[in-house]
């Protein structure tokens, strides 16, 4: 399956000939965790793992709770009462279902930025990053269609605001709207097709990640350096990475622990720390709450949707142009998607012929500026729609925009990019005698292996 | 201390308009010291006991709890009734049958009435559906050492009223500092309202926060126990994690020291 060269999977008995023959599965799964990965991978490229385990977590444990719920508008917010109450371990379930949803975001958002800035997303690992990009979009829908489910205050307002996003399409949008809650307004039928769908859409995430898996063990992992694995001979891959099992396998769980750790923290200690207490009250189509506020996880891009306003410029041109057809409403539903859209054509934004951004010392500053941006928006979503919040938010959005369509395709021609090292090999050794050097002279006399 | 505390709480409030403090805007929540804060705090069963007692004399006039079942009453780290006691407590309230519609007294398996009056809001998730304070900065993190606040809004609320009244169509309306506006709900506590049977002074103070302890334990009956799967899983995976880094350093240093000597 791997471009790299590495040995394969051998049939050895007869049982094993016989099946392998028949169907190569124990070479499949052999070959995939065999797969030569770069040596000097860093800690950044512990988070695929993570996500790996939050998909699991969030299909046993919804699996589990499915059990026990009932969707329907007027039994669905006392049977989560009942899951918390009387089903044993019922309330572990659900707070490690809830914080779950947390937790798979903050590792994709991390994730996603380890990919920008070692240039992951560049040749040939386009596919790789198109296909991680469906899978975001698909954790958005999931988490949203999810967080409707225990038919709170929240859960009601936040659908009716989101799904009131589709109704901004000029003309078609009010049909959408309707089509997509199953009635007028949000009620037991738009309930019934989000639980529905929540329960399907993890399922399509898992063929995602396995074509996630299979693109970049087709084209190999990136790495810090952003330098291809030598291929020439099996001898000369292998200098530059190791077998994933046990190497990085080992590594990962490591990691992973550690992670889960404090997850587990969290969710024994502070587990509504990341929900909103309105959705402790059971919805109320009459009462409409001071503040309607998404999950945090979709605050930036709130943030973006809420930041143009009829009042500026782009906006006032757009309708100009468009003969009032673009609205301020649906210049901010463009932009919201439009953020997401300029993250998948990154690999095509970015013309710098250097891949990793260790070696780009312009593109750094405006990567890390692009970090920060993404926190503020972030804060900036959870303000309310006012003064300062609001141009703080319109700056953030401007600034997202220009980093995509007009750093990114202009960095390539004005930077110079430092030279990264030849092959991995050489900075796995370079990294690794840098750590030894700085924590002191190794001592000699530990014995050989 | 609870200066400081209800300083960074005030603080959180003012730079506040974070979501979460929707539900607690505007008003002053003072900062009370509860037994079931921070990663090992637990409910106090007297006190569950005296607030039960607050709630079924006082509370349960107008509002119901109605996710509640009586045979929670008996859970060891709620408020531990004894079997008959809260046999003969539930037997002392009708209920609305739900299979036959007809009034009976309850039995355990039975959940508290809801609600009498049309507008007094449940009371089974309020300690939940409240947040005091969310500090600090907003941030919400002081929630691991002092909780969301949800009980202090309760326990702030029932003794924040300052005499103010407002006549709307008809209608009187109590200013209430914890809430930060009128309120329908009239000033229901005063000294030595119900009678404790351990002997406790029932000041105002004292009935407002034990009955926000026992909502406290009405919103997150199970919370003992998940804090104590908290703390042996986070105990279990630290262990996990020193384990799967030693074996890590060892798998990898012949690896490491090729490299370093290569």
């Amino acid at each position: 399956m791997s471009g790299i060269p590495h040995d394969h999977y051998e049939p050895k008995t007869g049982a094993e000939k016989w099946l392998h023959r028949r169907l190569p599965i124990v070479g499949l799964i052999y070959d995939t965790l065999m797969i030569p990965t770069p040596k000097n991978l860093n800690w950044w490229w512990i988070w695929g793992i993570v996500l790996a385990f939050c998909l699991v977590l969030q299909i046993i444990t919804g699996i589990v709770l499915v059990m026990h719920y009932t969707p329907h508008a007027d039994m669905a917010f006392a049977s989560v009462e009942h899951i918390m109450r009387d089903v044993n371990g019922g309330y572990m379930l659900r707070y490690l279902h809830a914080n779950g949803a947390s937790l798979f975001f903050f590792a994709v958002y991390i994730h996603i930025f380890r990919g920008l800035y070692y240039g992951s997303y560049k040749a040939p690992r386009e596919i790789t990053w198109i296909i991680g990009m469906l899978i975001y979009l698909a954790m958005m829908a999931t988490g949203f269609m999810g967080y409707v489910l225990p038919w709170g205050q929240m859960s009601f307002w936040g659908a009716t605001v989101i799904t009131g996003l589709f109704g901004a399409i000029p003309g078609i949008g009010e049909p959408i709207q309707t089509w997509l809650l199953g009635g007028p307004a949000v009620g037991n039928a738009t309930l019934n097709r989000f639980f529905s769908l929540h329960y399907l859409l993890p399922f399509v995430i898992v063929g995602l990640v396995a074509l996630h898996i299979w693109a970049f063990h087709t084209t190999g992992n990136n790495n810090p350096a952003g330098v291809e694995v030598r291929r020439g001979s099996k001898e000369e891959a292998a200098k530059d990475t190791l077998p994933f099992w046990p190497y990085f396998v080992i590594k990962d769980l490591f990691a992973l622990v550690v992670v889960l750790a404090v997850f587990w923290a969290i969710v024994g200690f502070m587990p509504n720390f990341l929900g909103h207490p309105d959705n402790y009250t059971m919805a109320n189509p009459l009462v409409t709450p001071a503040h309607i506020v998404p999950e945090w996880y979709y605050l930036p891009f709130y943030a973006i949707l809420r930041a143009f306003t009829a009042d500026v410029w782009v906006v006032i041109a757009a309708n100009w142009i468009s003969f009032g057809i673009i609205d301020a409403k649906f210049f901010g539903v463009l932009a919201m998607f439009g953020a997401i859209a300029v993250l998948a054509l990154t690999p095509w934004l970015d013309t710098s012929s250097v891949r990793s951004g260790r070696f780009r010392p312009m593109f750094k500053s405006f990567f890390w500026l692009l970090v920060i941006d993404f926190v503020v928006l972030m804060w900036a979503g959870a303000m309310p729609a006012e003064e300062p919040y609001a141009s703080i938010a319109l700056i953030g959005s401007a600034y997202w925009f220009g980093y995509f369509l007009v750093i990114l395709p202009l960095l390539g021609v004005l930077e110079r990019p430092t030279t990264p090292p030849a092959t991995i090999e050489q900075d796995f050794k370079a990294s690794v005698k840098a750590k030894a050097a700085k924590s002191g002279p190794a001592p000699e006399q530990i014995p050989a292996e | 201390m609870i200066r400081k505390l209800t300083l960074s709480a005030l603080t959180a409030l003012v730079l506040g308009s974070t979501p979460v403090l929707a539900a607690g805007d505007g008003g002053h929540v003072h900062d009370y010291a509860f037994s079931f804060e921070g990663p090992f705090g637990t409910y106090d069963r007297a006190q569950l006991q005296r607030g039960l007692q607050v709630y079924t004399e006082v509370c349960s006039a107008c509002h119901g709890l109605n996710l509640v079942a009586f045979r929670a009453l008996t859970q060891d780290t709620g408020p531990g009734l004894d079997d008959d006691t809260m046999r003969a407590y539930a037997a002392s309230i009708e209920i609305e049958d739900p299979a036959t519609g007809d009034y009976r007294p309850a039995g355990g398996p039975d959940h508290f009435p809801s609600s009498s009056l049309e507008n007094a809001p449940d009371l089974s998730l309020m300690a939940k559906a409240r947040a005091g304070f969310h500090g600090p900065y907003g941030l919400g993190v002081n929630q691991l050492m002092r909780g969301m606040g949800g009980a202090e809004y309760i326990a702030s609320f029932l003794t924040g009223f300052n005499g103010e009244e407002s006549e709307q169509g008809g209608s009187l309306f109590y200013y209430n500092t914890a809430s930060g506006t009128y309120v329908a709900m009239n000033p229901v506590l005063f000294e030595g309202l119900v009678e404790y049977s351990d002997g406790t002074a029932a000041t105002e103070e004292q009935m407002a926060q034990d009955v926000a302890a026992f909502l406290m334990w009405a919103a997150e009956p199970n919370l003992g126990e998940r804090k104590k799967w908290g703390f042996m899983g986070v105990i279990f995976l630290t262990l996990l994690a020193s384990l799967l880094y030693l074996t890590n350093k060892r798998l990898w240093a012949p690896i490491k020291d090729a490299a370093k000597h290569g």
